[in-house]
């Protein structure tokens, strides 16, 4: 089968239901060989169904598409063997070494150079001399590595990646994001769910999701773009008070503290700019209109979804 | 500096929390109010460690009316029935051998006419006492029937006084384990309970753990076809529990000196069918336990009357014809017999086959309810 051109990911219409409730709806999304594709939405929105489907371990319900090439729905073996898939939740064996683990990972795809390729892992993973050690020893960051390197081991054209940094310090985050980039520079397509903002940022091209349904997609630029987003910030003594007199002020729609200033952001620019005006400031108070972060943008997505999207 | 100090409120609220957590785990609840009140009218009514009624087949050579009053006095004592008439002595060894008998008595062809000379006739009653618990009381009814048992007839029809010796010989045969050894038949017996815990806990929590721990997500996302993760999953377990199996006959030959009487290849072969029977609900069990608690109670739930309606524990005879049945339905009570009929009495696949059938339909409708559990992607 053809495993090397075309669209790494294409999907079209997928649905998926557990019992009543309507998990993923319609969802079309397309990813690029090499790309680095972000997937975002809060929590229980769909992220890790969708997932799922794309990677051949649950059936949608209907729509169809292809998985490097496969079919999504019939051709779930091929699938398997081409795709590396790391689960939210460390999901390798605790009560086996790390040797062990990424031995017994080897055979599942039935890899003939086992020893060997397990030998290079443990090397390049810089864990040679704890190869012995029990998985379920490793602290956060060294499970959510060894866990990588479990899902590389045969060389698979596409990582699905859900929550991967999720509970792990920026250090090891950061390097985490460096092997990513790394892979992608040699072809390999990724997938990588994620609610860090500044990980949404480093993606090439990002979806967000909500309540099961696709509400942004495209480059950081387009998904804020698209959006028509106002922000203000607003600076000075007293911030909670302003914060008070500002709510349900006509183009006011959220209000988020960043730090020393507060995020004031609506769709209608307008509105929001004599909103801010007649407000009288005290001396120490400075506003002033800042461009619309991906944070911003999300937050605003996140409060809207719940109407837009159900039903 | 602040001092420890009990706290009621901070008690309460832990007591509250733990009673939360025992409501929302609708299995365990379950088995909090179910297992007292369901094993106490289960085994309070069913045991009975003084089992009556036991199953006689009479042999009687001699059809004179001392023979019937002889066998009308056995069965007034209450421990025996007399289930059928033997037309000939082969007939009444191969029921006592298949365990459809639990006694025979023989009555010699000259019986009436030695005990009109006074001579003291020789009555023969062979006892099945693989499990000598269950034949130890009637057995010692036997012996106090000897003096009283004719003792009408012989002042009617013969008018003479009773002989200070009982005027019948009454021979007590106890067949297969004639010291009444309890071991003989506890550790045959052993060799089911302990393949019943272990097989079924053993690949239920295998199965379960892979689920609750999240690694089977892993594993399903691999190439592994589930018929791959299944049997690979199951297979170590049969080697364990052969090794679990060769362990206790060495122990029951050599330490607990039980005669081996039957062929060690019929027995392996009833073993692995019991072992599958085990597996196979094992294995409908982790498919319905969401984790290793759950698979863990229903192991227990059915072990209990695994052991105590099977006849391992208490005579299969003594309980009513309902705990019977119950018995009849699980997979010990038969294997209990199977390895007591090979180990102790030596049977062959002839006889045996009785009691092979019931484990196989019960490991067939085991799937049967099985495939509807089954769960084969995380849909």
């Amino acid at each position: 089968m053809n495993g090397n051109s075309g669209p790494a990911i294409d999907v079209t219409g997928l649905n998926k239901h557990f019992g009543a409730k309507h998990v993923v709806r319609d969802l079309t999304l397309s990813v690029n060989r090499g790309e680095i594709f972000g997937f975002l939405g809060p929590n229980g929105s769909g992220k890790t169904t969708s997932i799922r489907m794309l990677c051949g371990l649950l059936t949608p319900d209907s729509g169809s598409g292809t998985c490097l090439g496969f079919d999504v729905i019939r051709e779930t073996a091929a699938i398997k063997r081409e795709v590396g898939y790391m689960t939210q939740r460390f999901s390798l064996w605790e009560d086996l070494t790390i040797r062990e683990n990424l031995d017994f990972v080897a055979r599942m795809y039935g890899m003939h150079d086992r020893t060997r390729v397990v030998a290079e892992a443990v090397e390049e993973l810089g864990l040679a001399d704890r190869r012995d050690q029990l998985a379920g020893e490793l602290s956060g960051g060294w499970k959510q590595r060894l866990a990588l390197a479990a899902c590389l081991l045969h060389r698979p054209k596409l990582l699905l990646l859900d929550e991967p940094t999720a509970g792990v310090d920026p250090k090891a985050r950061r390097d985490f994001w460096e092997e990513i980039y790394r892979l992608a520079a040699q072809g390999i397509s990724v997938l990588v769910s994620t609610h860090y903002m500044d990980e949404a940022e480093r993606c090439h091209r990002l979806a967000y999701i909500s309540a099961g349904t696709l509400l942004a997609k495209g480059t950081a630029a387009e998904v804020i773009a698209a959006q028509h987003l106002t922000a203000w910030s607003v600076s000075g003594p007293d911030l909670v008070e302003v914060v008070d007199r500002l709510r349900g002020k006509p183009g006011v729609e959220h209000i988020t503290p960043f730090g020393a200033t507060v995020h004031v952001t609506g769709r209608d620019a307008a509105a929001l700019e004599q909103s801010l005006k007649s407000l009288t400031l005290g001396p120490g108070h400075h506003a002033e209109r800042i461009d619309a972060g991906l944070e911003d943008v999300f937050i605003s997505l996140m409060a809207r979804a719940p109407d837009e999207a159900r039903q | 500096m602040s001092r420890s100090v009990f706290s009621y409120r901070r008690w309460i609220g832990i007591l509250v929390k733990e009673f939360i957590q025992v409501k929302r785990d609708r299995l365990t609840f379950g088995m909090i109010v179910g297992i007292p009140v369901l094993q106490l009218l289960l085994f309070g009514f069913a045991i009975n460690t003084d089992p009556k009624n036991l199953p006689t087949v009479v042999y009687a050579a001699d059809s004179s009316i001392f023979s019937r009053s002889f066998v009308a006095a056995l069965e007034n004592t209450g421990y025996f029935k007399v289930t059928s008439l033997a037309p000939n002595e082969a007939e009444a060894q191969r029921m006592i051998a298949e365990g459809v008998a639990q006694f025979v008595v023989t009555i010699p062809a000259d019986f009436s006419r030695k005990l009109a000379r006074g001579e003291r006739p020789e009555v023969l009653v062979e006892a099945d006492a693989t499990d000598p618990t269950a034949v130890s009381n009637a057995v010692s009814a036997v012996q106090r029937i000897a003096a009283t048992a004719l003792t009408r007839d012989l002042q009617g029809v013969l008018g003479r006084s009773i002989p200070a010796p009982p005027p019948v010989d009454i021979r007590v045969q106890r067949r297969y384990n004639p010291e009444g050894v309890v071991a003989y038949n506890i550790v045959p017996g052993l060799l089911g309970t302990i393949l019943t815990m272990t097989m079924i806990l053993m690949t239920g929590l295998a199965i379960t753990r892979e689920r609750e721990r999240g690694t089977f997500e892993n594993l399903l996302s691999t190439p592994a076809l589930p018929i791959e993760v299944m049997t690979g999953k199951i297979v170590p377990y049969i080697l364990i529990g052969l090794i679990q199996v060769a362990l206790i006959l060495l122990a029951a030959r050599f330490v607990f000196g039980v005669p081996m009487q039957g062929s060690l290849l019929l027995l392996l072969g009833v073993v692995l069918i019991f072992i599958a029977a085990n597996l196979t609900l094992g294995i409908m069990f982790s498919s319905i336990a969401r984790n290793q608690l759950q698979a863990m109670q229903m192991t227990f739930f059915f072990f209990l009357p695994s052991i105590l309606l099977s006849g391992f524990m208490f005579p299969f005879r003594g309980m009513p014809e309902w705990a019977q049945w119950i018995g009849n339905v699980l997979p010990l009570t038969h294997f209990l017999l199977l390895v007591r009929g090979i180990l102790l009495k030596g049977n062959g696949l002839d006889v045996l086959w009785p009691q092979i059938w019931p484990i196989v339909a019960f490991m067939l409708a085991v799937i049967l309810i099985g495939l509807r559990f089954y769960r084969r992607t995380l849909d």
